[in-house]
């Protein structure tokens, strides 16, 4: 008599690891189709909609012109010592200097129709009249006193309270082989060092003398308020001591085409009166200056958010609608971790594609931009990696938010419109809705985890730079990481909610 | 048609999700209104906004509910297998789109002028004291009686959209996209011709125009023309739903 065996498996036992639980996951999100089309559309849609907007993206800057209107005109902008874009561009009343030397003048006032907070008059040292060539000024201001400012990006207080001819301030700058030092003074006599820079590869002979220029009004409907805005600085006891060659010349530095510049200086026995608009800082894009940062390389994140959010929802949503939630928890009872293994498994997936797909995006759309006659700010590599990388891990984060969103609605259309709502509106409303005061706009952007974009923000905002800083042109009110911090906190929060939903109900 | 009308109403207003997708959308669309209303500071100099948008910038968040209770409508009848009974109680598919849309559209116009309304009054209690005139005239009625319609377009445009994917997760995120992507490419590409036919083409662009009041001669379109818009999206999106609806198996095959 023989006695039949019951079947058992070949397979060794096991635990039901975590490696296992990975697996499975993997297993379910590559075979099926619908997925895998929903992850593809990441980076397609995000590299189709990049290009779309860089080809509708002619640069046409609009150049101040001195009856108050603007002119258009093609955008170029020089690169400054510190290789990013700058604005170069201020009347400069000029003579050479060979070695080392000091100039000293006295400003009595600061004049100009509807004089500008950041309009500029002063004395600098200047490597040649190469626009984005270094140089040191020591400058007084429309509302910010007396400053010292060098290569474009650096700027430092000096004495505050506004010129006139009761309270005139005197400036110096004393320049020994690289090294500027600049000094304020209320009479003449007692002087006080305002700061000192050493501006490597100074030439030998430099250009020195006054200068003067103004940005134009920021602020809302500021474009639209067709005023004249030029600076005009009053000088005497101008004094260059040192081999100085030649008599003083006066250049608009920078250029204005078709503007036809007010610029000049006039000669008046000791004195000078200067003239001049433009302004001599880092180019921020938009308003102040004619760049275009690389943000804009990926204005179609956008829309590849919305396909990582529907794809993180139906990840769980599909397993409710087809039961397979019941075998996925009699495989793996311990509910926590299904939801782990499925947000890490989408995660990385959707951190890989993303990354791809804005790796593609960034120089696909800077060569768009730049044959549109758009002037790309240039970027280090580690800042190219931080947004590149960054965004894909905004999308990772989103894909997330959605897997949770799936698990606390268990139903698609509530999930995805809830993640859109929260992800993408309050980012579509802070950036293009007029509607919106930009205290709501900021608020939006620093709770809701569309705060992470700011990832993608590479240009800082400069204290010595007017404008509106606004979020459509890649300013955000947080910095990068704790943008992104936002978003994982927003993330981390739905996937404990849902876990802890998942443990009390029945599936 | 009353049959199917009656199968619908019944169906709509027995689903648990109905009545609190409609709160949602008045609780949405009223609350965002009051937060921008509230928060809009103008100087003397007036600062250019429009005080019919400014009361009623609740429909970007309201249409999203709307989006939802649209989509739902026919593909939950697609993901618990209702829709073969329904099919098979009223075989004239046509019928059973028109009926819902029907339904849907009153429904979405009822909830829409409740959340409307509220907001309306709110901008004309508080826009004045922040320095936005808010003037009950006939454009003013237009702006608040064109959202209602708005939100009703929405709800059909929504319909269609769904009736094509069935998915409920996919319709959504394809709605939301197609209403959202227009403005925001609009907004980043600086060619203004670009940025003009975008927003005269695109269903939200062109719907929210019904809301302007003022400056309308600089508006890329007109406030009917651009309902009409958003109108022909709706029909478009519905006749197509409608084809894919008679033309296509009613269940496609189910792995179970």
């Amino acid at each position: 008599m023989t006695t039949i065996a019951p079947y058992r498996s070949l397979a060794p036992a096991r635990r039901a690891g975590f490696a296992q639980l990975l697996h499975a996951e993997w297993t379910k999100l590559r075979t099926v189709r619908g997925w895998l089309v929903g992850l593809l559309l990441i980076p397609l849609l995000t590299v189709g909609f990049g290009a779309l907007i860089s080809s509708g993206s002619e640069c046409g800057f609009m150049y101040p012109a001195p009856n108050g209107q603007f002119v258009s005109g093609p955008c170029s902008a020089p690169i400054g010592p510190g290789g990013e874009l700058v604005q170069d561009h201020f009347y400069f009343t000029h003579q050479a200097l060979t070695g080392n030397g000091v100039i000293t003048a006295r400003i009595t006032a600061l004049t100009g129709p509807s004089l500008q907070p950041w309009a500029k008059a002063g004395i600098i040292v200047k490597a040649s009249t190469t626009p984005g060539s270094a140089y040191a000024a020591m400058l007084v201001t429309g509302a910010h006193g007396v400053r010292m400012q060098w290569n474009f990006t650096e700027d430092t207080a000096g004495m505050p309270g506004f010129v006139s001819a009761s309270l005139p301030r005197w400036l110096r700058l004393v320049r020994v082989g690289d090294t500027v030092t600049g000094y304020d003074s209320a009479d003449g006599s007692h002087w006080t060092e305002v700061g000192r820079t050493t501006l490597a590869g100074l030439p030998s002979t430099v250009q020195v003398g006054l200068l003067a220029a103004t940005p134009p009004p920021t602020g809302q409907g500021a474009v639209a308020v067709n005023q004249a805005v030029t600076s005009t600085g009053a000088f005497d006891h101008v004094d260059v001591t040192g081999a100085v060659g030649g008599s003083w010349q006066g250049i608009e530095l920078g250029r204005s085409p078709g503007g036809g510049d007010p610029g000049g200086f006039q000669q008046t026995g000791g004195g000078f009166t200067v003239t001049g608009i433009g302004d001599i800082a880092p180019d921020i894009g938009e308003g102040a200056g004619a760049g275009t940062p690389i943000t804009h390389t990926l204005d179609g994140v956008f829309a590849g958010l919305i396909a990582a959010i529907v794809v993180g929802v139906i990840f769980v949503t599909a397993e409710y609608r087809r039961g397979l939630i019941r075998t996925t928890l009699t495989a793996s009872p311990g509910r926590g971790r299904v939801i782990a293994a499925k947000a890490i498994v989408l995660g990385v997936v959707t951190f890989l594609l993303a990354f791809i797909g804005c790796a593609i995006s960034v120089p696909l759309d800077e060569h768009l931009l730049r044959s549109h006659g758009n002037v790309m700010d240039p970027v280090s590599t580690l800042t190219w990696l931080r947004i590149v990388a960054g965004s894909a891990a905004v999308f990772a984060g989103a894909a997330m938010f959605g897997v949770a969103l799936g698990a606390i609605y268990r139903r698609g259309a509530s999930a995805v419109c809830t993640a859109i709502v929260v992800i993408v509106v309050p980012w579509f409303l802070a950036v293009s809705s007029p509607a919106l005061s930009a205290t709501v706009s900021d608020w939006l952007l620093r709770i809701s985890p569309s705060a992470a974009l700011a990832i993608q923000q590479v240009i800082p905002k400069y204290p010595q730079v007017a404008s509106d800083y606004l979020p459509s042109d890649g300013f955000y009110p947080l910095a990068p990481w704790a943008g992104f911090a936002v978003l994982c906190v927003w993330t981390a929060g739905a996937l404990w909610l849902a876990v802890h939903l998942l443990r009390g109900r029945d599936v | 048609m009353s049959e199917a009308l009656h199968a619908e109403w019944t169906k709509a207003r027995t689903v648990p999700g109905t009545i609190w997708l409609l709160a949602g959308v008045i609780t949405l669309t009223v609350s965002l209104g009051a937060l921008v209303t509230a928060s809009t500071k103008c100087g003397s100099a007036g600062c250019g906004q429009d005080p019919a948008r400014v009361s009623l910038t609740g429909i970007y968040l309201g249409q999203a509910v709307v989006a939802v209770l649209a989509v739902l409508a026919i593909s939950d009848e697609y993901s618990t297998g209702m829709i073969r009974i329904t099919l098979a109680a009223m075989p004239s598919r046509v019928t059973v789109l028109a009926a819902k849309a029907a339904v849907l559209a009153g429904l979405t116009v009822a909830a829409g002028a409740v959340a409307v309304l509220p907001s309306a009054l709110l901008g004309r209690l508080l826009l004045p004291g922040n320095g936005l005139g808010y003037p009950l005239d006939g454009a003013m009625l237009r702006a608040v009686a064109g959202s209602v319609l708005y939100l009703g377009l929405i709800a059909l445009l929504s319909l269609g959209v769904a009736t094509v994917v069935r998915e409920s997760a996919v319709a959504i995120g394809f709605v939301l996209t197609l209403l959202f992507v227009f403005p925001i490419v609009a907004h980043f590409v600086s060619n203004t011709t670009w940025q003009r036919h975008l927003e005269q083409i695109g269903p939200m662009t062109a719907g929210m125009a019904i809301q302007d009041t003022v400056n309308l001669a600089s508006q890329p379109i007109g406030p009917w023309p651009g309902l009409g818009v958003l109108a022909a999206w709706a029909a478009g999106s519905l006749l197509l739903g409608g084809l894919m609806l008679r033309l296509r198996d009613a269940l496609p095959a189910r792995r179970h």
